[in-house]
């Protein structure tokens, strides 16, 4: 096969894809602001969203905290900088760490389950049932996913940056011998609110590209119980990978706004 | 019987791909009346029916639902026809994260907005027609077996009393006495209603059992129709292959195609 041939078949793919994602996009949003909403069925995936991924978050925050202080302990210590532990592992939860690994998880966890959720209702007919039944599906199983991923994230997320400083002040406290208060002090004195919104608003973003990418592939999914597996790993691979890219954005607009 | 059609088709064109799967489908089902299309499997039947319901959008030709041509209905105009129409889905199509009740009354709750505790009540006398207990109305769907799976599915259909009914292969997958429990059923609520029914089967019992009239599809196309009592004599070859279920005739299965 001619490469250039390959190349432009999958770029054209590509920009199919984008194309698309797109008009998912809008018609998902259009339905987010155009009533009724579903109070119920929101209220439901908030609970798949937020309450049931704590566990997995909130390990993942404290793991990461605890690391994050010791690693960062070994390399201020060569220059006598050990003051800094504290205020940079808060910086690097809530800007950074906090959101972008909190977000990965979730993505595993949830942008799956929607995509086979979903998908599965898709190639069982069932949304073609929903649509003669006078509700449309986009009013129905995505604009409550995205409501409860833009809502329900920065909240997980706030929770994961308390665990995180913690699981840094209890490595600081125990095993580095930091006095407890001046640690806590040194959180967070150098602590700005900016820090903490800006991995918030990350937090939000994030939310909604799960929603997106799990709604999207499940839509999108065909070809039996097989479709249904492929469309459950595209989504978390490309709800990562977009969350990974969208992570880069977001901190240069926050960024270039100092 | 040209105007008197509750539904026409005239010309409806639609592939997939490369793979023509309607050809230039003509059909009118009259007002009243029970049509029954009959053909092999994978010749085209269900897309048929979700053309005129405007889940598969066809690339040409017209689709008249109470003489209005329903490509040309806005968002809003195809939801409000759609009100008129009952659809039992091939695989029952239930939605498996609500009770039996709530799936049947799902129509008159979603759709039109009805009362809970009203609609329930609609939804258990439905479910007697149809010969299941208000036990089974607090079940999941996954918990019933195929036949009963089906018979909450016509429940489903008829819930809202529709105008027109569509029954995409009531009796396929069913043992002999299940299916004609089902065409009884059929044939009981349709004539309750008074609706127009557009069935699609390839089992000649169930055909002869709720067909005013018969057409047959055959590569995208409709080869025969007439009433029910002429399929015997049509004097199609292809039909009489097909009502007689034999491997030789017209019809060749493809089955060294990929
Ligand atoms: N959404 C779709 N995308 C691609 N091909 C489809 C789609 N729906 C149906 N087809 C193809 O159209 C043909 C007819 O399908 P269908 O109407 O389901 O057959 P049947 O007459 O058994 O109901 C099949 O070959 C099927 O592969
Ligand atoms: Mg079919």
């Amino acid at each position: 096969m001619n490469p250039l041939a390959v190349i432009g078949r999958i770029f054209l793919d590509f920009l199919v894809s984008v194309g698309r994602v797109s008009v998912f996009t809008f018609n998902g949003v259009r339905h987010v602001f155009a009533p009724p909403i579903y109070l119920r069925l929101t209220g439901r995936q908030m609970m798949v969203i937020g309450y049931y991924s704590l566990p997995v978050v909130g390990l993942t925050a404290l793991f990461t905290g605890m690391v994050l202080a010791l690693q960062i302990y070994l390399g201020s210590s060569r220059f006598n900088a050990e003051n800094a532990v504290a205020w940079i592992v808060v910086l690097g939860i809530t800007r950074e760490l906090g959101p972008v690994l909190g977000g990965l998880m979730v993505a595993g966890r949830v942008a799956s389950a929607m995509a086979a959720e979903i998908g599965t209702m898709r190639v069982t007919e069932q949304i073609d049932a929903l649509t003669t039944l006078s509700t449309n599906p986009f009013k129905y199983l995505v604009a409550p996913r995205m409501i409860a991923g833009v809502v329900t994230l920065p909240v997980l997320i706030l929770v994961a940056d308390i665990i995180g400083v913690m699981g840094g002040y209890l490595v600081g406290t125990h095993k580095l011998g930091f006095n407890a208060g001046t640690y806590l002090k040194n959180t967070f004195d150098f602590l700005e609110t900016l820090d903490v919104v800006s991995g918030l608003v990350k937090a939000s973003v994030f939310g909604f590209i799960i929603a997106l990418m799990g709604c999207y592939h499940g839509f999108h999914s065909k070809g039996g119980a097989q479709g249904v597996g492929r469309a459950t790993t595209d989504a978390v691979v490309s709800a990562s990978i977009m969350i990974l890219i969208a992570n880069y954005f977001v901190t240069e607009l926050f960024f270039s706004g100092q | 019987m040209s105007n008197d059609a509750k539904i026409a088709l005239r010309g409806v064109y639609k592939q997939f791909g490369k793979k023509v799967v309607l050809d230039g489908i003509d059909l009118e089902v009259p007002r009243g009346k029970s049509l029954v299309v009959i053909g092999g499997s994978g010749t085209g039947k269900s897309v048929m029916i979700k053309c005129v319901l405007g889940l598969i959008r066809p690339e040409r030709g017209e689709i008249l639902i109470d003489g209005q041509d329903a490509m040309k209905f806005s968002a809003s105009e195809r939801e409000e026809t759609l009100r008129k129409f009952g659809m039992l889905f091939q695989g029952s199509a239930l939605f498996d994260s609500l009770k039996v009740w709530e799936n049947v009354a799902f129509g008159l709750i979603q759709g039109r907005r009805m009362d809970r505790d009203q609609a329930k009540q609609i939804a258990l006398d439905k479910l007697g027609q149809v010969g299941l207990g208000p036990e089974v109305g607090e079940l999941s769907p996954s918990e019933l077996s195929g036949g009963m799976q089906k018979r909450v599915a016509l429940a489903r259909a008829i819930a809202a009393e529709p105008e027109i009914i569509f029954f995409d292969e009531p009796t396929t997958g069913l043992d002999p006495i299940m299916a004609d429990v089902i065409n009884n059923l059929i044939k009981s609520c349709v004539q309750k209603l008074g609706a127009t029914t557009l069935s699609i089967t390839h089992d000649m019992a169930s055909a002869r059992k709720i067909a005013d009239y018969i057409a047959m599809i055959y590569k995208g196309k409709i080869i025969w129709h007439g009433a029910a009592a002429e399929v015997d004599h049509s004097g199609n070859d292809y039909v009489d292959q097909f009502i007689h279920g034999r491997a030789d005739g017209p019809i060749k299965m493809e089955v060294l195609k990929p």
